[in-house]
């Protein structure tokens, strides 16, 4: 493989693997798939690691981050566009993530349109929340929290660190009711 | 900027806009390589912010909706975004 296929040279091939293993054992408990093509996938995971190191956090490797949690928390991987992209091309926009019928290798994957929305403002986290849009809620007894990126929820007083679903992180929940 | 050129072919002035990152923008990266053909490539997310923003916008001005990887022939006659090896080879006549 020559250089340029190989972005974060400092990052050893084991510390690939043993990422590539840990988010095979994730995906799968919660019924997602990584992309069958071993080469492919750890080409990306290997580059999550290079923006890990120098963001801070795995922003996805085929979008350009602005560098700033915030700004970025919609394309940290997983993205909160992934569950739609699964959806409809059968892949997620870096295709890391793939359908159940990609994984089985019976849908080819490729090059998919962009679903995150060019203005900023209209990007999930700087939308409002779904609460403060509605009319009416009636009383709980806690609040309804839902996860961005997989639509997991759950009432209780504050979200969860982890999403037991998808493994997004407690910042990418939102208010729900 | 630091355009980083590659011999070969000359096709006409072609222009890739890649990050380090991207599989696709490596899959790009390839297929021009083995095409042979003449241009230049700039890994987008190593460059400072004030760079960065530069190429964004001169990236607008050629197509408003363009994204990584972005092919860019003959300063916007052509502007081809994503892994699209088809349109790729057609747009370089090979």
């Amino acid at each position: 493989m020559s250089e340029q296929d190989r972005p974060g040279g400092d990052i050893t091939e084991e510390q690939v693997e043993a990422l590539v293993a840990r988010l095979h054992k994730q995906t799968q408990a919660g019924g997602y798939y990584l992309n069958p093509d071993e080469e492919f996938t750890r080409i990306l995971v290997r580059s999550l690691m290079k923006n890990q190191a120098r963001y801070g956090y795995q922003a996805c490797p085929c979008r350009l981050a602005a560098g700033e949690k915030l700004e970025d928390l919609d394309i940290i991987c997983p993205c909160d566009y992934r569950d739609a992209d699964l959806e409809r091309y059968g892949a997620c926009y870096c295709a890391l993530y793939v359908s159940a019928a990609a994984a089985r290798g019976e849908r080819t994957v490729s090059s998919i349109p962009e679903r995150r929305p060019r203005a900023r403002q209209d990007r999930p986290q700087f939308k409002q929340p779904a609460a403060t849009e509605q009319a009416a809620v009636p009383a709980l007894p806690y609040p309804v929290w839902r996860c961005r990126v997989c639509g997991y929820l759950c009432a209780r007083e504050e979200p969860p660190g982890v999403c037991p679903v998808c493994k997004a992180k407690k910042d990418r929940f939102e208010r729900f009711m | 900027m630091k355009f980083i050129a590659r011999e070969g072919r000359d096709r006409g002035d072609v222009k890739l806009y890649a990050l380090s990152t991207c599989v696709w923008c490596g899959k790009v990266k390839k297929l021009l390589a083995d095409l042979g053909v003449k241009h230049e490539f700039i890994d987008v997310d190593e460059l400072s912010g004030k760079q960065q923003t530069a190429i964004r916008e001169q990236l607008d001005a050629i197509d408003p909706d363009w994204r990584f990887p972005c092919v860019v022939i003959d300063g916007g006659r052509r502007c081809i975004c994503g892994y699209k090896e088809k349109d790729i080879r057609e747009a370089l006549g090979l």
